[in-house]
């Protein structure tokens, strides 16, 4: 090995480190100490000091792998993430296209909408969206003559009226991210796809969507990534789970195990599950693209 | 390869981390200590309208400093919403935590098991004024028999109805359950536009007297052995019978399936609702609402015509931290802020009612609008089970979901009950 060789192999971890150092303190110990709570007796009584600590082994993983609820919570939460992710991403990459087209007003209009929903906080987001929904007071009703319509009460009317605010507050950054996107394409690729009389449709599924490829993995990772993790919108449009929690989602379930009934262990073990589930949605997404010839 | 690096350092950092830390546990063991001088600190809740209660225990602390010399308290009252946190926070840290604290009577068996309150039963034995405090107050300081603090206040839930509702359709003020839902109902048909009597599937307190009125019980035993009781047949009875409350024809399910105690509360004070379960403590919410004047309050009944429904005992207690480092002195302020002059004054000004059965008695001749709470409470009341696994059954829902599953159609009053009794089994099992 020559003294160059040793030098490149080494000199990026001494750049790296001070970054390594921030990680590991802030990402890989709180998920070490989570991993490691999750294998413990560890409830409020543990905790301040009314009962030793003791090792369950996985005895918290079985005791939730036997749990039908959490079974019932997984699958709710993987299939309402699914469709957040796939109405945020239509509805984003629409309007970002809907942006190449229309002249400067519209378009910043429809910017500085987007720009405010994105920079509502979800609490606030979801109170007024509840409002306006309301069965009593709310103009949705009114306006669409439902009478006190309670959106709230069935199951999937509640989880429909809260995807309707997660993609409310979600889509803007698909929609910058995607129209940036499509600025960057050369406009002589679009006049070629027109002169050869492209529709709108074949476009963007050949020309645009390829082009930003790169830029479509990024905001469906980030989208999976959010969408899995929703607490904020079910916790304070369901009322914390929906109607005998029929609305439960996981980050939800997570909390009521561990703050609300304080048996951390049972929370820990829930977030190590969702953080397997995410890690392999997002390698196994990664995977699938190098397959199809695309290097990130 | 390009891997291998990351997972070294990733795995360096994990071993670093297995030999440096372990989860937190605090040494929360008694201080050993009893310091006759110093500051006290104490944390009581923080009310709705809370200046009448600043001033009643600043009249009780003045006493206190001026019987101790070189003693002061430093009083702090913490909001109730963020209160399971304070109060875990504290016995997470004795250093820093208070040395006698208001709590939620529910909350008891749990603290206890966590380790956080000092048994004070040779201290509260000996007081001469607790031999007047009522018996289920005295229980819900009680665990496995050992008494954890001073019975502060009671709160209980009576019937709340619109009087010229009653007098405009002709209607008596119902003696039996029965006769409240008939009359619900017919109330509900006279005026669709407000609720018969407004109920909430996640109105725990609301529900259960109906339950213990049909003879159920949420749980039998004694500590540590407690076996969930919700699914047996007059367990399920009472159940069925607040359930049957839920519907078209009084409150309708899509509304009310979600409603808590305050939701139900805030419909009648909003005109909303013909009549309501709510507390002594709701008063001045209704007061408050455009109601005022055309209500009252009879015992909510129960199922023989004349007879009282079991009510649930909410209320406060005092009690002193393990950790203090001034023991004596931290019960004596107990005994004081707990005491049948104290307890006094603070129904004067905030209308909570005393404990000490004497007390309350003159409370209900001063005051006439409480006596149907203290009929209630004399009538006999109820205590959810002493154990620790209550505070898991009450904050996982165990209840609300029971009865929002029947209310929903989800499950039937059988199955519903079934699970909420196997979940409560499951947490007394894990809990003792």
């Amino acid at each position: 090995m020559t003294a160059t060789a040793r030098a490149r192999t080494g000199t990026p971890w001494i750049y790296l480190a001070p970054a390594l150092v921030v990680l590991a303190g802030l990402l890989v110990y709180p998920v070490y100490q989570l991993g490691l709570i999750s294998v413990l007796e560890y409830t409020q009584a543990q905790v301040s000091g009314g009962q030793p600590t003791s090792f369950q082994g996985l005895g918290n993983y079985a005791e939730l792998f036997g749990d039908t609820e959490f079974w019932r919570v997984l699958v709710a939460t993987v299939v309402f993430a699914a469709a957040c992710v796939v109405s945020t991403l239509a509805v984003g990459c629409a309007l970002a296209v809907l942006l190449t087209r229309v002249r400067a007003v519209p378009r910043l209009a429809l910017m500085l909408a987007a720009l405010g929903a994105w920079a509502t906080p979800a609490v606030t987001g979801s109170t007024v969206w509840l409002l306006l929904f309301d069965p009593d007071f709310g103009p949705v009703n009114r306006v669409l003559g439902l009478g006190d319509h309670s959106w709230t009460y069935g199951r999937y009317s509640a989880f429909a009226l809260v995807l309707l605010e997660v993609v409310w507050c979600s889509f803007p950054f698909v929609m910058v991210t995607v129209y940036a996107g499509i600025r960057a394409v050369p406009a002589e690729v679009l006049e070629a796809a027109a002169l050869d009389g492209a529709s709108q449709w074949r476009t963007w599924r050949s020309v645009l969507a390829p082009m930003l490829r790169p830029i479509l993995v990024v905001v469906t990772i980030q989208s999976v990534i959010w969408d899995f993790k929703v607490f904020t919108q079910i916790y304070v449009m369901t009322g914390g789970g929906g109607i005998a929690g029929q609305n439960l989602v996981l980050n939800v379930y997570a909390y009521q195990k561990a703050f609300a009934s304080s048996q951390y262990s049972l929370g820990s073990a829930i977030g190590v599950v969702m953080l397997l589930i995410l890690l392999a949605v997002t390698l196994g997404y990664l995977r699938l693209l190098r397959r199809q010839g695309e290097e990130l | 390869m390009k891997l291998a690096p990351r997972l070294a350092v990733f795995l360096a950092a994990v071993t670093l981390g297995a030999a440096a830390c372990a989860p937190q546990t605090s040494g929360n063991s008694s201080s050993g200590k009893d310091e006759k001088t110093g500051t006290l600190r104490v944390w009581l809740f923080q009310e709705v309208n809370n200046k009448p209660k600043e001033r009643a225990v600043d009249a009780v602390l003045a006493g206190f400093e001026r019987a101790h010399e070189g003693t002061e308290v430093d009083i702090e009252y913490i909001p109730v919403e963020t209160r399971a946190q304070r109060i875990k926070a504290a016995f997470n840290d004795p250093s820093s935590a208070p040395d006698v604290i208001e709590y939620g009577n529910t909350d008891t068996a749990g603290y206890v098991e966590d380790g956080g309150l000092a048994d004070v039963t040779a201290e509260f034995d000996a007081w001469d004024e607790a031999k007047d405090t009522d018996p289920t107050a005295r229980r819900s300081v009680t665990v496995g028999g050992k008494v954890y603090g001073a019975p502060y206040f009671v709160g209980v839930r009576a019937l709340y109805y619109r009087t010229d509702l009653f007098d405009e359709h002709g209607l008596d003020v119902p003696r039996s359950l029965a006769e409240l839902a008939a009359t619900a109902r017919e109330l509900r048909a006279a005026e669709p536009g407000l609720y018969g009597l407004a109920v909430g599937g996640a109105y725990t307190y609301g529900a259960l007297p109906f339950l213990w009125a049909h003879g159920g019980e949420l749980a039998t035993g004694e500590d540590g052995t407690y076996t969930a009781a919700v699914g047996s047949a007059a367990a399920r009875k009472g159940i069925e019978a607040y359930t049957a409350l839920f519907g078209d024809d009084n409150c309708p399910t899509a509304k009310c399936a979600g409603m808590g105690g305050n939701d139900t509360v805030t419909a009648f004070a909003a005109g909303k609702a013909a009549m309501a379960i709510g507390g002594d403590f709701s008063h001045q919410a209704v007061e408050a609402g455009k109601v005022k004047g055309k209500y009252a309050v009879v015992p909510l009944p129960g199922v023989q015509p004349g007879s009282i429904a079991p009510a649930f005992a909410g209320g406060n207690n005092i009690g002193v931290l393990k950790s203090t480092a001034h023991r004596s002195l931290a019960v004596d302020l107990m005994k004081r802020l707990a005491s049948k002059k104290a307890q006094g004054e603070l129904f004067e000004a905030m209308g909570f009612l005393p404990t000490f059965t004497d007390v309350r008695a003159r409370a209900a001749e001063s005051e006439p609008f409480v006596k149907p709470f203290v009929d209630t409470l004399e009538a006999g009341t109820r205590f959810v089970p002493a154990s620790p696994a209550w505070a898991q059954i009450d904050s996982s829902l165990v209840l609300p979901t029971m009865y929002q599953e029947i209310v929903s159609g989800k499950k039937d009053v059988a199955a519903a009950a079934a699970d909420a009794a196997r979940k409560m089994d499951d947490a007394f099992g894990s809990a003792g």
